[in-house]
């Protein structure tokens, strides 16, 4: 129990606030006393702390032979070469993934675009746009992310909107926040209630709001009758669209679950002025805009804003630059040379290296952020991969995954898992077990998997 | 007599309803599309509101991204679907202009009445609103429900709220994030011409010729004309498609096209390295795109010229920051455009040789002959350049002691491999004539000290430079054919099939008799059957969203 809880409160005392109609007055803001004696559950309520899933997507892939040691079977223990050598800080967290395929069966390598599709989606596409099924972020979505403002969360440092490696189908692809402000703004502006906050009381134009797209939703069910089939799936979507929006909306009706690792962060532009702050894909850039936006992430997470999120650091065609330079990090993974001293390529090297280091501090922001008796990381699962082994020959085989977290006590952490070429949809499909997801099997043709990495569960 | 002269003379006959069949072949039929209908494109939507509510109106927020097909966001959005990440930005999207559109200013403005009290509902002045409103958003005639149900909202919200406006906010806010404002809809009825058959209704019809030719929703006239069942007859349709060409607006349709198909929404994205290119800014980027936009309009919409000029033109207009990556004085202190025109004797002649193209081609730090090419084949030639095969292994060119200095000696490194000679070969020569253009679109005559080489052929045409380039561009074939092509697909909003096949030779021809005019072209599209052909499908009750369709 916090020391600084003035006098015990009683669990009747806090539903009569919760239940008491319009004006809410919680008498007490919420702190430890409201997780029962585990940590592990919130006691007003019953309800275990919420399960939240993330995906962090980096492009190009590493350097083979100067990330992470190989090995010839699953074990404890990840050994860290030079370039993944920040990812020591937080290898407690941390599971690696290696030595997983990617069958096509016939299909073509588009490249930087079949890595990720196939390892997020369990089908190769049959095209350089090709979605050809949802992602698996999605899919957790629809199991955990019901309850929460929002859905998902995507948010990119790399400054293209529409480099979002979520979505539903090729055509359905949201745009991701491409600037912490944007993000800030979202999650924190006008609209956020503060689920900490004493006295709560329902805003009557949110519920205003919520009869507005009632009425849409039901003015407009008549044109599911009238229209082909593949359109009727597309207008589904806007329905069920209409519907999650409503639900944001009903959340917000009610005195929200409070959490004590909330923490509001402040504006990422105090002055309010977007245009005051860095933007653009020079490293030291995305950097900077990744460490604000990981921040605002972990917050909107841990003020139950949402369960599921997508972060991208540095697209599949990675276009980071060096001050100067006249090769982007992309150019750079085909056009330098190797170093036959090094053994690589040094300035490709050096990208891979800040990328990992960015990871890490993605990592340890959750880790940081106490939650129960654990951290924000531990009730997380984060999926962070790329779309290729060694961009330089565009290799699919062996691509790097990397999880983060505990899922809520569901995985351990700190193997090195060893795929001996099996499908690499064997790291989805386990991350969608933990994750609450009823599938025996996960995928199509040969990267259809059914095979569990048991070694992690708990 | 010219041709020209008679061909114009067909064209005023067909003006005044006798038809072009004594003129020309007359056009083959196509089969004709699912009925279907199409997300608002950004540019869309922003237009739209900026018709219906005025230009003050600020319209935020970003919208989910479409897929490119046939060369053309506007048909990715016929496949588009709306996540719902993409509903919330409309959402609040839709919010933020109905707050605008009550604020102290524009109420006086946007709503046609005065309530009774501004601190209740007043369903007599909200069905005023809703009714006029509803039908320029909605494209059509509302039915009884689409008024009703908006004032129904708008008073239980001025009720809850105390005020008649944040009510009418409610119901626009309900209007604006309605599948019948975001999508347009295709709505069939019986065809009296031909029993059993489906065609589109008059508003359908409108809805396509308005984002055809203004890349924006019909206004009132448009609507009115639909209503009377005037887009059904040759000479109603005619009055309607003569009166949107000549319309200021087709400016706007026109560029919205043109951004489109050279994929300069790219340009959101653009980004240059400021040590190397420290001339280069976010001003210059915009004003590249708009040199070209500016440049398109002038030559082949507002000057009616040939198509084909536009590879080839040195008419252009440029300002301040233009000046300081084109080397040119501008004498617009206010920052405004002036005509200009390039050096005769020059390398610079053609769109392709602008700043806009060869920087948007580049990388951030370089030139690339390579997506220069590419993007001329695939954009302006309508050629498919394959993607590069996924096991190509770049470090056989990456010799450390190479005295290649030029992009043109890097590159004949690729052609040393087969698996990459083939689509570098389609590429590259078109690219290294723009290689003394460097990826911030400034001259210069060498790389890495050696001296550049611009000569190539393009399918066989030699040249020498970048003003040859545009010459053998203009002489290609594929030039207007691919225009005709990406043309016909932005208007239907379909990417066109091998039934297609014969009417795109026939519109190809026609273009060309007709000089190449692209305002011709798009009377020709316009006023064909083709854009309003649909498939025979059952019929599709109009009055989609009323709510007693349900019942019957």
């Amino acid at each position: 129990m916090s020391i600084l809880l003035p006098k015990p409160t009683t669990r009747r005392g806090a539903l009569r606030g919760l239940l008491g109609g319009t004006a809410v007055a919680v008498s007490l803001p919420f702190l430890d006393s409201f997780l029962t004696d585990n940590g592990k559950a919130l006691a007003a309520t019953g309800a275990p702390l919420p399960l939240r899933f993330g995906t962090w997507y980096w492009g190009l892939g590493h350097t083979p032979g100067h990330a992470i040691v190989p090995k010839r079977q699953t074990s404890e223990g990840i050994e860290f070469l030079q370039e993944c050598k920040p990812l020591e800080r937080v290898r407690e967290h941390l599971n690696f993934y290696g030595g997983f395929n990617m069958p096509l069966d016939g299909r073509s390598n588009y490249t930087h675009f079949t890595g990720w599709v196939a390892s997020r989606t369990g089908t190769a596409p049959s095209g350089n746009n090709d979605i050809p099924a949802p992602t698996l972020d999605l899919l957790i979505s629809d199991v955990i992310g019901n309850n929460t403002r929002f859905r998902t969360l995507d948010m990119t440092a790399a400054g293209i909107p529409r480099e979002n490696y979520s979505a539903r189908s090729t055509n359905s692809r949201a745009a991701a926040e491409a600037s912490p402000m944007s993000l800030y703004a979202r999650v924190f502006g006008s609209e956020f209630v503060d689920p900490n906050k004493a006295d709560f009381k329902p805003d009557a134009r949110v519920m205003v709001r919520k009869s507005v797209l009632s009425a849409v939703g039901e003015q407009s069910k008549s044109l599911m009758t009238k229209i082909s089939a593949a359109d009727r799936v597309r207008l589904d979507e806007y329905f069920t669209s209409i519907r999650s929006l409503e639900n944001q909306l009903d959340l917000q009706l009610q005195k929200p679950q409070p959490n004590l690792a909330c923490s509001i962060p402040k504006s990422p532009a105090p002055d309010g002025d977007e245009q005051n702050m860095p933007q653009g894909l020079e490293v030291e850039t995305v950097i900077s805009n990744h460490r604000i936006m990981t921040q605002l992430a972990a917050m909107a997470v841990a003020c139950n804003q949402t369960n599921v999120f997508n972060m991208v650091f540095s697209d599949n065609f990675s276009h980071m630059r060096m001050p100067g330079e006249t090769y982007t990090h992309h150019l750079l993974t085909h056009e330098e040379t190797v170093d036959k001293t090094l053994g690589y390529q040094p300035k490709a090297f050096w990208f891979n290296c800040r990328t990992m280091e960015a990871f890490a501090t993605f990592v340890e922001t959750f880790a940081n952020i106490r939650e129960g008796d654990g951290n924000l990381l531990d009730n997380t699962l984060i999926f962070a991969a790329t779309e290729t082994n060694y961009a330089r020959v565009h290799s699919i085989d062996g691509v790097p995954i990397f999880t983060a977290g505990r899922a809520g006590g569901r995985v351990k952490t700190g193997l090195h898992v060893v795929g001996n070429g099996d499908p690499i949809t064997r790291v989805g499909l386990t991350a969608m077990q933990a994750m609450g997801l009823s599938l025996d099997k996960w995928g199509t043709k040969s990267l259809q998997t059914s095979k569990t990495i048991t070694e992690i569960l708990a | 007599m010219t041709p020209h002269r008679i061909l114009h003379r067909c064209a005023i006959v067909a003006v005044v309803g006798l038809g072009l069949a004594a003129c020309e072949d007359p056009a083959p039929p196509i089969p004709g599309y699912e009925p279907s209908f199409r997300v608002l494109t950004e540019s869309q939507y922003r237009n739209t509101i900026a018709d219906v509510f005025g230009a003050q109106i600020v319209v935020g927020g970003s919208f989910d991204p479409l897929v490119r097909t046939n060369g053309l966001l506007a048909v990715g959005a016929t496949s588009a679907h709306v996540t719902p990440s993409g509903l919330e930005q409309f959402d609040r999207r839709a919010r933020s202009i109905a707050a605008q559109v009550i604020d102290d200013t524009n109420r006086r403005i946007l709503i046609p009445c005065t309530p009774a009290s501004e601190t209740a509902a007043d369903d007599a002045c909200a069905t005023q609103f809703f009714s006029q409103v509803g039908r320029l958003l909605y494209r059509r005639a509302v039915t009884p429900d689409e008024v009703t149900i908006p004032v129904a909202v708008a008073h239980a919200a001025a009720k809850d709220l105390g005020s008649f406006y944040e009510g009418i906010a409610a119901g626009l806010h309900g209007m604006l994030v309605s599948p019948a404002f975001l999508f347009a809809i295709d709505v069939t009825e019986p065809d009296p011409a031909a029993a059993g058959k489906p065609r589109l209704d008059g508003f359908t019809k409108a809805s396509r010729l308005s984002f055809f030719l203004w890349n924006s929703s019909p206004d009132e006239p448009l609507l009115a004309a639909a209503e009377k069942g005037e887009l059904h007859d040759p000479k109603g349709l005619t009055r309607q498609v003569e009166r949107m060409l000549a319309s200021p607006k087709l400016e706007a349709g026109m560029r919205a096209f043109f951004n489109d198909m050279l994929a300069f929404d790219d340009f959101a994205k653009i980004e240059k390295d400021t040590i190397i290119y420290p001339a280069f800014s976010a001003a210059v980027a915009e004003s590249a795109r708009e040199q070209t936009l500016r440049t398109i309009i002038d030559v082949a919409i507002a000057g009616e010229g040939d198509y084909r000029d536009l590879f080839t033109t040195r008419k252009t207009v440029m300002n301040g920051p233009l000046g300081r990556i084109y080397q040119v004085p501008v004498e617009r202190p206010d920052g405004g455009w002036m005509p200009y025109e390039f050096p005769e004797t020059g390398p610079r002649a053609g769109i392709v040789s602008h700043v806009s193209f060869a920087a948007l081609y580049s990388h951030p730090g370089r030139s690339s002959p390579t997506l220069r090419g590419r993007a001329i084949r695939e954009s302006l030639l309508c050629q498919k350049v394959p993607d590069p095969p996924g096991d190509v292994d770049f470090s056989l060119f990456n010799d450390p002691n190479s005295p290649n200095k030029t992009a043109r000696e890097r590159l004949t490194a690729h052609s040393t491999v087969a698996t990459c000679a083939g689509c570098h070969k389609l590429t590259d020569p078109i690219g290294l004539a723009l290689e003394k253009i460097d990826g911030a679109g400034q001259m210069r005559t060498t790389e890495n000290g050696a001296p550049i080489d611009t000569a190539g052929d393009l399918d066989g045409v030699p040249y020498a430079d970048a003003a040859g380039l545009g010459r053998a561009m203009r002489d290609n074939p594929a030039a207007p054919s691919c225009l005709v092509n990406r043309m016909y697909s932005y208007a239907s909003g379909q990417a066109p099939t091998k039934a297609e096949r014969d009417y795109l030779a026939f519109l190809e021809k026609s273009f060309a008799s007709d000089g190449y005019r692209i305002p011709r072209l798009l009377r020709k599209i316009a006023l064909s059957d083709a854009l309003f052909a649909v498939s025979d499908q059952p019929v599709r009750s109009a009055g989609v969203a009323s709510s007693k369709d349900d019942k019957s």
